[in-house]
């Protein structure tokens, strides 16, 4: 049997140069003659992108992590030999033992992948690997069913929206199938917009043909002929691999007219959004499918009765269908027997933040978050402390340590003040500041809400502007009850799911972190020693040493002593830049609030919000009043 | 029109031919539009490239002068196709085997040639039309304006009638006035054979009837149009003419004619807002007062009676003009008396026509407008027409065959010379001119189509003359491919270019209606215009 | 809404229109649904049986209040100046709620006035985004000259690439100014000529085509300063820019102020009495010399129906002709 080599293609390993390891590989290969023995094969995402570039070797299944072109060479070497390469191996950070195979990679081992099972396995750009793996057999099975069966099968796997609303997904359908309309049409919404969520990314550049297969599936159920994909631009790789798809169904006529002689009819298009994150929401998709501005309306109508052109139309999201060939594959019982009561199957997250394990995880509903950051994500880096985590994106909710043990599904999370949202999970250390990260989730629904709604237009703002006073220690007790009511108004009022859900992180973090919100509003200070402004930096006088390094580096010259003295810094003077900090041999060097380290701001990976001085630089024709 | 304005949102297909709605009567254009938003189908038939076209399903380019052709054409397939109502004209029409016959000639391929309209879009236009359930008609002065007006305007109503769209919501025909008050002066029998609510003077009975009402002795020949009225002066037969609020030396076709006319004449009395060019010829001038210094009513193009209302007093000595013709009447001894100003008048007006019978200020005010026919206090006026029955009994088809215009283009003066109006002017201009609409459009803006600018070696913009057998006028011009070649478009809002001294006095032989909308012409460069400037070059490509 | 209006139940809104598409955009409408979670427009949700809506339950009124507040803090409030003061939608919600001031002092965005077309000016700074002037020229117009510009708080109502109105395919009609709630679009001609109070507004026919809109004359002081859309009439308040913005020839120094009589081919300036007597002489003299056969009148289809009756009467009956027409043809 022919041996596979699996170079990991997804844009997590593209990023870290997995390119030029597979042109390495391949050219080792033939220089050596050994082209004919293995197949080199560029796939999707594998999930593990923490670990990127990474190859897999079939069918042994070895696991090689961070795999740089330097490698080749050994690693044809043991590929020859039919050894294994050793030092590429995963190291199990517990046991610090090598793990040779995936399976064995703790990252893997209490994940589920249903949808993300060819991920990795197949050549994305090739139908027939697809097809190998039973790619596009649903479809005899779906064609030779009345159309409502289909959507009474969806509706008993409990299937509900993968996009972030959570809407049983048959119930879509039918609600479509029943609407009258000279045509209907579906889309699959692949405008994945929540910072670090790529879910949907990763599907379609690793296995397009299941989203294919699902919009088949789902076109025929609702009685659509045409299709459409909206996707971001942002996803260039994405949507060639789906072009490619698509190009490659139709010629083998999986799409098209007559589809495997069922007499069903469907076309695929692709349309490339511009970059709104409000045009994920449906009724914005759509308006923007129709070239305006993409800004929501009212609902309803739904889309399931009046939507692209004014016809019936079902929006799902690119994991929703994804699952479907699952769900027609295993069986609706099979499919219903995974997950909690009210959520079925499986859920895709994105790990990010300080966690050590990041990337893509897909786990059963109803597993804790306690499993999926700790067994899964292998716990905080650097060996802090949990404090947090942000689920469900910029309209999620941030948990605490209290919500670890929390078996994960759409009602669950609604109730702790979160939401699934898209399935995006930021992982937060002790080093987080709470107000800091509603700042941040804010800045982005502020700058992303479409404008049309008075309260998500005008209220956002003046919650980060509340937020922004805070965090520069001109904040008053008033303001939090300020956030909070104005956050609960913006919620009840708001015209679409953006603005429903934009107040969510700071809601949250106010619910189960008020502590910390007062720290900083009552006593100036930031416990995680990130606001800047809130910061007030001393020597220990017992611990200096008067070496004069502090002196020597303070860029203003707030710090004075003699030799032999300890040294002062003067408060009025300092800028709280740090450097002395960082330059002291002795940690004699301390900033009031935490006793601990000062953190550098710029830790805090997505911090480049400006504060509100800078925010009136930036936008000119503004000028404040008050 | 026999349906009222709001009724084109309910129809579904809409057919505009002669019509530039949205810069003639742009409130129109915006129902036309938004019909078309709802999924409404529209056919535009109109030589230019209107606005309209932009929204229609299909466009004929017809011709100017072929409309006979082409709506005779769109029966033709109508009738070929079994797509007409045939229930509906039997029971409803007269005269139709006539017409069926004079249709026959009309096939799509002749009509092809005549109008230069693909016959194929002749086709589809016909089974749009005519498999609609509900299909209206609109048309203006491009339906009217020509010497075979009448007969234009029959072939409309033919069409109309043959696939049963009268009577019923949303269907109908619908000619729309180019004046405020077109359809009131006209119900108030401000026309020479037609006494008021459409009575024929010709009519003992109803001569008879206005001579107790007025208790005077009435002349009984119908008199003359303004047309005939022009020829009239100018041999002498008339000596004396009393002009209220019209501008026909403007207004008018073959405008010198109409100068000299009314020079000839022995008395002239003008009465007006301003001292238009007609004005100026007159003897005596009487100052009137606009819509805003005085009480009344307008009849608008839906037949819907509206009250016009005093805003503002008169500041100078200027009258309104029911006042002025009273004091006249009194001072030739006759003894008229509104002391209750225009609601008496009004009053008089029910008494003597019967589709103003139930008009009346009092119930304006309170009810808002009103449709006629109204003929008592108590109905409460008539949406659209023809609902139980037509006027006459029965719709009766006309045969009317196609004929070239009066003039055609020939070596000498090559292009057909076609006029209408502008979004941001109104007619002569009098009162459009005199407000702060002038600054968006000051000028005369001569279209012509690039094939011909090239041919005469025009660029946008420059000054040209254009010239018929009549007159000469100079004109800037603004070369566009909304003209088709070979067409002139002019419009007659601006004394500077008083384009009506091109126009040709040619009448439609039943209601002398003049021929505006062809002429034939030549053109010739004057002035070039400073260098183009790239932009405007980029337009000029883009446009293209 | 509708089902509100209706039963007499005033529910606020700033974005709602009877004509236009529903956009749900203010929130000003917000009615508690029995049963729903969240509050719901009302603009935006259909009636159904046995609903129970609350319209200005306390959730209400605080959500109500809570988008004035928002609305207020990024809005120009010189009232004092504004042309629109005394009848702006935001002022009579603010007052209607008590909202009497912000608690969000912070940006405040300000635009330069567009005072570059004609007709109107373009205030920005009180724009509240409500949007019914970009609904309105699309669906009513269909020019579509405004859209919005921008995205979340930036976001701005305004024209293509932000252009003067003279470089899109605007047509001028006016019909924006008529429907925006608050003082960013203004007539100039009305700019410091009244407050709305003084103004007073005639509901009258316009003089221009055959369409006969009705339309209201904003009169101060004996003179049009401005119009405004009335509902009555079929045009549903629609315009055209002739409509709105050509009614300054009433006003027009050209006007004739007197009657004029023509002697050694130049006017002379007569009284009435002058004039009548003389027509009414020179008409007897004609009348007895060629019988009504040498008269002719053109009447006006500018003239109202009571004008035009009295001309043919008169023509007929003391002129003894049938020799009358008007420009019907024209």
């Amino acid at each position: 049997m022919k041996r596979s080599i699996l170079v990991c293609g997804g844009t997590g390993c593209v990023s870290s140069h997995s390119r030029l390891v597979h042109d390495a590989l391949e050219k080792e290969l033939r220089t050596r003659g050994l082209d004919k023995q293995f197949e080199l094969k560029y796939t999707g995402c594998h999930g593990f992108c923490e670990q990127g570039p990474i190859i897999t070797v079939e069918p042994e299944g070895y696991f090689y992590c961070q795999v740089t072109d330097e490698h080749v060479p050994k690693l044809v070497d043991s590929l020859r030999e039919g050894s294994v390469y050793e030092d590429l191996l995963y190291k199990d950070p517990e046991t610090q033992e090598r793990v040779k195979t995936r399976d064995e990679v703790p990252f893997y081992k209490k994940q589920k992948r249903l949808v993300l099972k060819n991920c990795g396995r197949i050549n994305p750009e090739n139908i027939e690997d697809y097809l190998k793996t039973g790619g596009y057999q649903t479809l005899d099975k779906v064609f030779n069913m009345p159309p409502e069966a289909v959507i009474e099968e969806v509706k008993a796997s409990g299937l509900r929206g993968r996009g972030g609303g959570g809407f049983p997904t048959g119930l879509k359908w039918a609600y479509a199938r029943e609407a009258r309309g000279d045509k209907k049409y579906l889309i699959c919404n692949a405008d994945e917009g929540d910072p670090g969520a790529f879910m949907d990314r990763s599907i379609l550049e690793g296995d397009p043909h299941r989203v294919l297969e699902g919009m088949l599936i789902a076109g025929y159920a609702i009685g659509a002929s045409e299709g459409f994909v909206y996707i971001r631009a942002e996803y260039p790789l994405a949507v060639k691999r789906l072009a490619m798809a698509i190009r490659q169904a139709r010629e083998k006529g999986y799409l098209g007219n007559n589809i495997l002689g069922s007499g069903f009819n469907f076309n695929i298009h692709i349309s490339q959004g511009a970059g709104a994150f409000v045009c994920g929401e449906e009724t914005a998709l759509i308006a923007s499918l129709q070239g305006n501005r993409g800004m929501p309306r009212p609902r309803p109508p739904f889309p399931a009765t009046k939507g692209l052109w004014d016809r019936p139309t079902v929006v799902n999201n690119v994991e929703t269908l994804a699952n479907l060939p699952v769900i027609l594959n295993m069986g609706a019982g099979a499919y219903a027997s995974i997950g909690t009561k009210q959520s079925k199957g499986t859920k895709i997250f994105a790990l990010t933040g300080k966690i050590k394990n990041t990337g893509l995880v897909e786990v059963p509903m109803g597993i804790t978050l306690r499993e999926i950051i700790f067994d899964i994500g292998g716990g905080i880096r650097n060996g802090k402390k949990f404090k947090a985590v942000q689920i469900g994106g910029p309209s999620g909710g941030c948990l605490g340590e209290e919500h670890l043990d929390l078996p994960i599904d759409y009602d669950s999370l609604i109730e702790a003040g979160a939401m699934m949202g898209s399935g995006g999970l930021v992982v937060m250390d002790e080093d987080t500041c709470m107000v800091e990260l509603a700042r941040f989730f804010l800045s982005f629904t502020r700058m992303e809400a479409c404008g049309k709604c008075t309260p998500c237009r005008e209220g956002n703002t003046r919650l980060l502007e509340i937020l922004n006073r805070i965090v520069e220690g001109k904040g008053e007790p008033r303001d939090l009850d300020l956030l909070e009511t104005l956050g609960r108004n913006i919620i009840d009022t708001s015209l679409c799911g953006l603005g429903q859900s934009a107040p969510n992180p700071v809601l949250s973090a106010l619910r189960y972190f008020r502590p910390e919100y007062e720290m900083h509003v009552k006593q100036k200070i930031c416990p995680a020693g990130v606001c800047k402004d809130l910061l007030s930096y001393r020597i220990i006088e017992e611990k200096c040493k008067a070496c004069g390094l502090c002196l020597k580096h303070c860029p203003v010259g707030a710090i004075t002593g003699a030799k032999g003295q300890p040294h002062r810094i003067d408060p009025e003077m300092c800028e709280k830049c740090g450097e002395c900090l960082k330059k002291c041999p002795f940690g004699a060097i301390v900033t009031a609030g935490g006793d601990r380290i000062g953190k550098n701001k710029n830790d805090y990976q997505w911090d480049h919000v400006p504060r509100t001085r800078e925010l009136h630089d930036l936008e000119s024709g503004r000028r404040e009043r008050y | 029109m026999t349906n009222s304005i709001n009724e084109i949102l309910e129809t579904d297909v809409i057919l505009v031919i002669g019509s530039n709605t949205t810069e003639a009567h742009p409130v129109t254009g915006y129902r036309i539009k938004q019909a078309v938003r709802n999924g409404k189908q529209l056919i535009v038939a109109d030589p230019r490239r209107i606005e309209l076209v932009k929204y229609a399903d299909i466009w004929l380019r017809h011709r100017p002068g072929t409309d006979i052709a082409l709506l005779n054409g769109l029966a033709h397939v109508i009738l070929r196709d079994d797509l007409w109502d045939k229930e509906f004209v039997a029971e409803r029409c007269e005269g139709f085997e006539e017409f069926e016959k004079t249709a026959a000639k009309y096939t799509p391929e002749r009509v092809a040639e005549i109008t230069g309209v693909d016959a194929e879009l002749i086709e589809q236009a016909a089974h749009l039309y005519g498999e609609a359930e509900k299909a209206t008609i609109i048309y203006a002065m491009g339906i009217t304006q020509h010497t075979s007006g009448t007969h234009n305007v029959m072939a409309v109503a033919n069409l109309a009638i043959l696939t049963g769209n009268v009577g019923r919501r949303g269907t109908g025909v619908a000619p729309l006035r180019g004046q405020n008050n077109v359809q009131g002066a006209c119900d108030m029998g401000c026309l020479p054979n037609y006494y008021p609510s459409y009575q024929p003077v010709e009519d003992p009975a109803a001569r008879s009837k206005f001579e107790r009402f007025w208790q005077v002795k009435l002349p009984e020949k119908p008199g003359l149009t303004v047309t005939e009225m022009t020829d009239a002066a100018r041999r002498g037969k008339l000596k004396c003419m009393y002009i209220m609020g019209e501008n026909p030396v403007l207004s008018d076709p073959d405008g010198n004619h109409v100068v000299e006319a009314l020079q000839n004449l022995e008395f002239l009395v003008v009465q007006d807002i301003f001292l238009t060019e007609t004005a100026q010829l007159a003897e005596v001038v009487l100052p009137a007062v606009t819509f805003a210094e005085k009480d009344g009513t307008f009849t608008n193009t839906e037949r819907r009676i509206q009250m016009v209302r005093k805003a503002i007093d008169t500041e100078s000595k200027a009258k309104p003009d029911w006042q002025i013709i009273t004091e006249l009447a009194q001072k030739m001894g006759h003894p008229w008396q509104y002391p209750g100003g225009p609601a008496q008048i009004m009053g008089e007006i029910a008494q003597c026509a019967p589709l103003y019978g139930g008009i009346s200020h009092q119930r304006l005010e309170q009810e808002g407008g009103l449709h006629w026919p109204c003929p008592t206090p108590s109905h409460p006026g008539t949406l659209y027409l023809h609902a139980d029955g037509f006027a006459r009994g029965k719709g009766r088809f006309h045969s009317v065959e196609y004929l070239p215009p009066a003039e055609e283009p020939d070596e000498e003066y090559p292009l057909i010379l076609t006029t209408g109006r502008t979004l941001y002017q109104f007619h002569t201009g009098t009162m459009s001119r005199r407000s702060r609409l002038e600054e968006l459009r000051s000028e005369e803006l001569a279209m012509i189509h690039p094939k011909d600018a090239e041919i005469y070696g025009i660029r946008d913009k420059d000054t040209i003359s254009v010239e018929s057998r009549r007159g000469k006028v100079t004109t800037k011009v603004q070369v566009t491919d909304q003209v088709p070649p070979g067409i002139v478009f002019m419009t007659f809002h601006f004394k500077e270019t008083p384009t009506n001294v091109l126009t040709i006095a040619s009448t439609d032989p039943v209601c002398r209606i003049p021929e505006l909308k062809v002429c034939a012409v030549r053109v010739e460069k004057i002035i070039s215009n400073p260098p183009v400037d790239e932009r405007d070059n980029y337009v000029g490509v883009y446009k293209q | 809404m509708k089902a509100a209006e209706e039963n007499g139940i005033d529910i606020p809104t700033l974005c709602y229109d009877e004509r236009l598409t529903v956009t749900g955009a203010c929130r000003m409408c917000v009615v508690e649904v029995k049963g729903a979670r969240k509050l719901m427009a009302a603009c935006a949700t259909p009636v159904s049986d046995g609903m129970e809506v609350l319209t200005e339950s306390d959730r209400v009124v605080e959500a109500r209040r809570e988008i004035l507040r928002l609305l207020i803090a990024n809005h120009d409030l010189r009232c004092l100046t504004c042309e629109r003061n005394g009848d702006c939608r935001l002022q009579d919600y603010c007052y209607r709620y008590k909202v009497e001031d912000t608690p969000y002092k912070g940006a405040v965005i300000e635009y330069p006035v567009d005072t570059d077309n004609p007709f109107f000016i373009r205030d920005y700074s009180k724009c509240i985004r409500c949007g019914k002037c970009v609904t309105l020229c699309a669906e009513i117009n269909g020019a579509h000259v405004y859209d919005f510009m921008h995205r979340g708080f930036d976001t701005k109502v305004t024209s293509a690439y932000d252009d003067t109105l003279q470089e899109t395919t605007c047509t001028f009609c006016g019909m924006c100014i008529n429907v925006c709630p608050v003082a960013a679009l203004v007539e100039k001609s009305t700019l410091w000529e009244g407050r709305p109070w003084e103004v007073k507004k005639v509901t009258t026919t316009c003089p221009y085509c055959g369409v006969g809109c009705q339309l209201k004359l904003k009169v101060k002081d004996n003179r049009i300063i401005g119009v405004t859309a009335d509902r009555s009439g079929s045009n549903l308040g629609d315009l055209c820019g002739k409509g709105q913005f050509g009614w300054a020839y009433v006003h027009s120094p050209d006007r004739l102020t007197g009657p004029l009589i023509k002697r050694n081919s130049a006017f002379v300036k007569v009284s009435w009495e002058e004039a009548l007597n003389y027509v009414a002489a020179r008409f007897t003299d004609i009348l007895n010399r060629r019988g009504g056969q040498a008269f002719a009148g053109l009447s006006s289809a500018k003239a109202t129906n009571e004008e035009n009756y009295l001309f043919q009467k008169f023509m007929r009956t003391v002129l003894q002709t049938n020799n009358v027409d008007h420009c019907a043809r024209l």
